[in-house]
């Protein structure tokens, strides 16, 4: 089970409002590589993880993904407090506010709301950490890209740490890919291996 | 996991659900003094049989963790495995 914690992993304080960037970087928040996707992915794929470190791994970055999904909504809500008629209008932001008002939902910078179609879980150790080291450069990358229009320190600096946590994480699963693959038949590493279909039990 | 080890997660699973309940009931009533002093009385409660748990079984969070020269955290059997499959 879980515990809320009430306090942020790394501190949001925003002092000026931009709801342009708000709905650029909402898409980390529901979009294809955002942080709900990668928490949902971690969780529902630990269930079928062989191996402890696997099983240990995949819950804590989980977990981790769920901090970073508050943070992100921390930087939206604090990017959108205090708009005038004026900026909603002029910034673009009224496509998003005429749906949801400033409040947090779940959507793509696109405006496609959240779907579970971003993520797989195939209970297979091989299959889903792959798909875990390339989720986790899709969000790096993704990390990059709002970069570019971040001219504010202060929401630019708690995007850099989230930035950074997915180079670590696909560090982590790379190990972890590592770790299983060590167990793996040499004769056909890195492909299907019907040994672990034995290994969960 | 064996069976005295199950029970003794049961009964912290039940304290720990009593405290979920109370928690729920004070967000909405935060001056009940009733229902304050109960969720003091089942924390500590809590507190008390969650160090024992760890000190024999292994960590409930990664702050229970006791080990100095192995991860203690990663251990099986972990939540949603089943108890019969872990009993060996």
């Amino acid at each position: 089970m879980w515990q809320y914690e009430k306090k942020l992993q790394y501190p949001v304080n925003i002092k000026n409002c931009n709801p342009k960037l708000a709905q650029i970087i909402i898409s980390q928040y529901g979009g294809p590589d955002g942080e709900l996707a990668a928490s949902l992915r971690y969780l529902s794929q630990r269930f079928s993880m062989p191996y402890n470190e696997l099983k240990g791994l995949l819950t804590d970055i989980g977990t981790e993904e769920l901090a970073h999904l508050e943070m992100i909504g921390a930087i939206v809500y604090q990017l959108t407090k205090n708009l005038t008629e004026e900026e909603i209008k002029t910034s673009g932001f009224d496509a998003y506010f005429v749906d949801h008002t400033t409040g947090i939902y779940p959507a793509a910078a696109s405006g496609t709301p959240f779907t579970a179609a971003y993520i797989q879980s195939k209970g297979d150790v091989l299959t889903d950490l792959h798909e875990n080291l390339a989720a986790e450069q899709k969000a790096r990358t993704t990390y990059d890209n709002i970069l570019r229009f971040c001219d504010d320190p202060d929401v630019a600096d708690p995007i850099k740490f989230l930035r950074q946590r997915e180079i670590v994480h696909y560090q982590r699963f790379g190990e972890g890919l590592r770790l299983a693959t060590d167990r793996l038949d040499s004769k056909n590493f890195y492909a299907f291996n019907p040994s672990f279909d034995k290994c969960g039990k | 996991m064996n069976k005295e080890q199950a029970m003794q997660l049961r009964r912290l699973s039940s304290i720990h659900f009593a405290l979920v309940e109370l928690n729920l009931f004070l967000d909405t009533h935060p001056d009940n003094g009733e229902a304050l002093k109960m969720f003091n009385s089942y924390k500590a409660k809590y507190e008390a049989l969650l160090r024992a748990y760890e000190q024999n079984y292994g960590p409930i969070t990664t702050m229970g963790t006791m080990g100095n020269t192995t991860w203690d955290w990663i251990k099986g059997p972990w939540p949603w495995e089943p108890l019969k499959e872990s009993i060996k």
